[in-house]
């Protein structure tokens, strides 16, 4: 049965050619970006002992440079920078949230963990 | 991107009901909302990996100095992490072939979704074939291996020269990991009647340093390379569907933009095993 009342959405996805010469270019755009952010995480990942770098610094940098990774991917290639602003918060948010929490607490045991290891010296 | 989610429409109209708020068709809001939970199944894998690294930090292998081979240059290629590396850019390479056929459907080329869409599964395929390799040469180990006994302690067999050797012989060390006291002749022979040498990794022993570190890598990329495979089937099965022209018909290209939301975060999650379990 035909319904009237719904409206299809995906329809209305269409763009024209011009349109899609500007949308190629960002693409292309986004490509040399993450080329460029893994080839400089390879690089540091095998000289960052020569360089001299402490190691610390080194993993906040990974950690930044793949978040901005991610969002790139995210916002461009899965379309969700195009989106309506309450369905990216509805998708983001309660993920971002619960995931930073569980980062935090268990890294945080976890360091707790380790240092009574070496303290009371635990063969496990 | 033009169509209903970039329209110009009054809060109160978007809100009042009789439509979507988001402006989503129900199949790609779903498609969301599954990719949702299977984040949290990964996040679960790299938070317990992460729980794991920090609580034996001290004994933790250097991922670069596990993978440094590299196929067809023999055993004494020394590249640390580049193989990897490559594989991280054809996943990157094969998502940019995915949003490319998902922008040509957008503008209906039928062509252009078929040509985009296949190559995206030749770069899906050349990463699983990466992942056997990779598997393979990680099961298999090096060649000289390590010697092991009961109490954890381990040991390489050191040549005059300095070379790491499999077979124990005249003028060859034995080199304790933890750093205690080199032993050679009688001695050394003596304590390695009672050891056994390890080749490579499986779940119950693994020659490159603590067993938690194979498990680890067999769990996570086992299971991002169980998602490549998924997703290289479904790819398939779409490229058939765009091939028969049933989504021309239809008058939309969303299935080749659901398919792709799911291979960007095949891609997504790869950067964040890249990340967590060979870089830091």
């Amino acid at each position: 049965m035909e319904r009237d009342d719904i409206i299809e959405y995906s329809l209305d996805a269409h763009h024209s050619e011009e349109e899609g010469v500007k949308i190629r270019k960002k693409i292309y755009f986004v490509t040399i970006l993450l080329t460029a952010i893994t080839a400089v995480e390879v690089g540091l990942g095998v000289w960052w002992h020569s360089l001299g770098l402490p190691h610390t610094m080194v993993q906040y940098a990974f950690i930044i440079m793949t978040l901005v990774k991610a969002g790139y991917i995210v916002a461009v290639f899965m379309h969700l920078g195009d989106e309506r602003r309450p369905f990216l918060i509805t998708v983001v948010v309660p993920y971002g949230l619960f995931i930073a929490y569980l980062v935090f607490i268990c890294l945080n045991e976890a360091t707790t963990w380790m240092e009574s290891r070496i303290l009371y010296n635990w063969l496990f | 991107m033009t169509g209903e989610a970039s329209k110009q429409i009054s809060t109160a109209e978007l809100w009042g009901g009789g439509r979507s708020p988001f402006s989503i068709s129900y199949g790609k809001m779903y498609m969301w909302f599954f990719l949702i939970s299977d984040a949290l199944t990964f996040s679960g894998l790299l938070v317990s990996l992460g729980v794991m690294r920090h609580k034996y930090s001290d004994v933790w292998p250097d991922s670069s100095h596990v993978f440094h081979a590299f196929p067809f240059t023999g055993p004494d290629t020394n590249l640390p992490l580049l193989y990897v590396a490559l594989m991280t850019f054809i996943l990157i390479v094969s998502s940019v072939t995915m949003v490319l056929a998902v922008e040509a459907g957008h503008r209906m080329d039928k062509k252009g979704v078929t040509k985009w869409l296949a190559l995206t599964i030749v770069g899906g395929l050349f990463f699983l074939l990466s992942q056997v390799w990779e598997w393979s040469h990680f099961i298999h180990g090096t060649e000289h291996g390590v010697w092991e006994w009961m109490d954890g302690t381990r040991a390489n067999l050191v040549d005059g020269a300095g070379n790491l050797v499999a077979k124990w012989g005249d003028g060859i060390t034995l080199t304790f990991l933890d750093g205690r006291e080199s032993l050679t002749g009688a001695a050394a022979a003596a304590m390695l009647e009672s050891a056994t040498q390890v080749y490579g990794a499986n779940l119950h022993v693994n020659e490159y340093g603590h067993q938690l570190y194979a498990d680890f890598f067999f769990f996570v990329t086992g299971f991002h390379g169980f998602h490549v495979f998924s997703g290289v089937v479904i790819n398939f099965i779409i490229l058939i569907g765009v091939m028969k022209g049933i989504y021309h018909k239809r008058g939309h290209y969303e299935m080749v933009e659901k398919t792709g939301l799911y291979w960007h975060f095949v891609d997504l999650v790869w950067v964040f095993v890249f990340t967590i379990y060979y870089l830091l």
